[in-house]
């Protein structure tokens, strides 16, 4: 185990050194930490948490007061709560479909990489179809045929979001099965289960993390643009993009204040563009500490 | 060389096929009335839907609709599209040139941006530079698309009214392009305006073409950069760029000349993913910029359940891909000697 521990303490250094890493990790804090407060910071709707409330019918945007701290959107939907009780979507979506797609990356990328042969053959190139289209184009097609909701965005999520995970973890799988301490533990009779889920999966796990940490925000990106685009969660409900939506028609300000509805786009956009690059500055630095190529230059 | 070819050749064949499988797969999630729509080719035909779905045997085992699915795919009939008010294959000719000059420009720039700056922050690897520049491209990466998009219409509209204005062209210059006048030689309005000699529909053009060239640029110019740094910091390590360093050369001759040309070949053989990126990042663009190219028509299809558009545009998405991997695969072995031999 030694050697082990001493590697770990060299990448805990490694990270406190890099200050961007740093940085995304206190983002990603702030966060977690607004989501885990969201009832205190704001009273949930008796209704529904998730569903923002209304302070009235008028068209017209309003600014930030003393009542709403953020201002109300179009058709007057507090801002300040939306992007409270979103933070909370954000986190569901994103530990969903990152927590869902490597599981199945991984099931899969472990059996095509340790077993080969035609199971690997027809496993690669199912991925390969997948990994051919962009990811928003094949997502729109899903969510299309599943009906416009979160919950067909997620699941659309997930299908597409797979396949670059069980490609990961197959190429891991290839370069460590043929190591030796593999070759020991097959040796003294371990089981295909037990070698893979031991040795196997340990030692190839993490350039996963990596990715999966740059996928955390990514998968809120592209969620939020499906809200965004109309085809993701309800009007009115907690989630960023849709927030952004609601901004559209209010880009530009009457004659003379051409920046006068400017908090119905740029408080939720915040929110979105922090999040991601939380997870990107952290996944960024990870790449470079983890990796075995560059991590003693 | 040619026997590498007529490999990768053969081997497109399966994949093209199932793009073809996963679309035909996405299908079976409507109903057969929905579907019928695909089989048509002019409106006046879903007068009578029930012959279709009859025809077509849309009420049949999968496999019986698929094959006449197929058949209607290869004949390049892609159904009709509702929302272009045209039949999908036309549809695409129609929105395509409007994308394709988004890529014209979009795609040199993020390139030629991403490569400098990842060659950049590889050199001062660890110094502020490193840093500064890393976060920027992070930073870049990070913004939603349809927000920098927004934010950019916001603050050039308030501060220049007008001088950026969405769409592709004015209305003026729509009028004109339109006109007996003007020869539409690519429906590609920049290089049409140069053909024609037309300097004011080129600057229309443009002025119509910075804000949604910025904004694809910015959130793909990371990922280039990613790569250019690590395959350049990869390369700073090699015993070639050792031995001309201890030779004596410059160091700009070593990191323009030794490093740097190595460093470029990860970079080639990613074009593909990067025009996946792009397409993906174009189908927000257009929808906030009301450019009407493919991306502002497949939304537009998608939010009015056009499902023929939908799905043709996937369809024709994930064949332009697949076949700019394979070129960039052959230009790749054409290059490097050790992939079409080994």
């Amino acid at each position: 185990m030694a050697p082990r521990i001493r590697e770990l303490r060299f990448s805990l250094r490694r990270i406190r050194d890099s200050p961007l890493s740093m940085v995304g990790i206190s983002i990603i804090l702030v966060f977690a930490a607004i989501a885990l407060l969201a009832p205190v910071l704001a009273k949930p709707n008796p209704r529904d948490a998730y569903s923002i409330p209304k302070f009235g019918f008028s068209p017209t945007p309003k600014p930030p007061s003393e009542n709403h701290l953020f201002g109300l959107t179009q058709d007057q939907y507090d801002i300040y709560y939306g992007v409270i009780w979103g933070t909370r979507t954000a986190f569901r979506v994103s530990i969903l479909v990152v927590g869902s797609a490597l599981l199945i990356g991984l099931v899969i990328g472990a059996i095509a990489g340790y077993y080969g042969g035609i199971v690997d053959e027809i496993f690669m190139r199912i991925t390969d179809i997948f990994l051919a289209f962009p990811y928003i184009v094949l997502i729109m097609a899903f969510v299309v045929a599943m009906g416009a909701s979160l919950d067909s965005v997620l699941k659309a999520l997930i299908i597409v979001w797979w396949p670059s995970y069980a490609r990961l973890i197959r190429a891991e799988v290839l370069s460590v099965r043929e190591e030796d301490y593999v070759e020991a533990a097959k040796a003294v009779g371990g089981s295909d289960f037990r070698v893979i889920t031991r040795h196997v999966i340990p030692n190839s796990i993490y350039p996963i993390l990596v990715m999966a940490s740059l996928d955390m925000g990514a998968v809120v990106l592209t969620a939020a643009a499906m809200s965004f685009l109309g085809l993701g969660a309800p009007v009115g409900y907690a989630d960023w993009g849709q927030l952004i939506s609601f901004s559209q028609n209010w880009i530009v300000g009457p004659p003379g204040h051409p920046f006068a509805y400017w908090y119905t786009v740029v408080i939720p956009g915040i929110f979105i563009f922090f999040f991601v690059l939380g997870w990107s500055l952290l996944g960024d630095a990870f790449r470079d500490i983890l990796d075995p190529k560059l991590r003693r230059r | 060389m040619r026997s590498y070819i007529i490999r990768r050749l053969l081997l497109l064949i399966p994949v093209l096929f199932g793009i073809i499988i996963l679309t035909f797969a996405i299908l079976q999630f409507f109903s057969p009335v929905q579907r019928a729509a695909l089989f048509v080719t002019n409106p006046n035909q879903f007068k009578d839907i029930n012959a279709i779905i009859q025809k077509y045997n849309l009420n049949a085992p999968v496999y019986v609709q698929f094959y006449s699915w197929i058949g209607q795919v290869l004949h390049g009939n892609l159904g009709w599209s509702q929302f272009a008010k045209l039949p999908v294959t036309d549809a695409i000719i129609f929105f395509l040139p409007a994308t394709l000059e988004l890529f014209l420009f979009a795609v040199p720039l993020t390139i030629f941006i991403g490569i400098r700056l990842g060659r950049l922050s590889a050199v001062h690897r660890d110094k502020p530079v490193d840093h500064v520049t890393r976060g920027l491209a992070i930073a870049g990466y990070s913004l939603p698309t349809f927000w920098l998009g927004l934010m950019l219409l916001m603050v050039f509209y308030g501060f220049f009214s007008g001088l950026f204005p969405p769409g592709r062209l004015g209305t003026a210059a729509d009028a004109f392009v339109n006109s007996a006048a003007f020869t539409r030689y690519t429906r590609i309005n920049t290089i049409d305006a140069i053909l024609n000699l037309k300097p004011w529909i080129l600057i229309d053009a443009l002025r119509h073409l910075i804000l949604p060239v910025i904004t694809l640029t910015v959130v793909n110019i990371a990922f280039v950069m990613r790569i250019m740094r690590s395959s350049m910091l990869e390369s700073l390590g090699k015993g070639y760029v050792v031995t001309a360093k201890a030779k004596g050369l410059d160091e700009k001759t070593v990191m323009n000349k030794h490093a740097g040309r190595t460093a470029l070949i990860p970079v080639i053989t990613v074009a593909g993913y990067l025009v996946s990126g792009l397409m993906s990042g174009a189908v927000i663009t257009e929808t906030v910029f009301n450019y009407k190219g493919l991306g502002y028509w497949s939304v537009n299809a998608a939010i009015q359940l056009d499902i023929p558009a939908v799905l043709g545009f996937t369809l024709f998405v994930g064949t332009v891909v697949v076949i700019t991997n394979l070129v960039v695969d052959l230009l790749y072995a054409y290059v490097d000697p050790r992939i079409r031999l080994g």
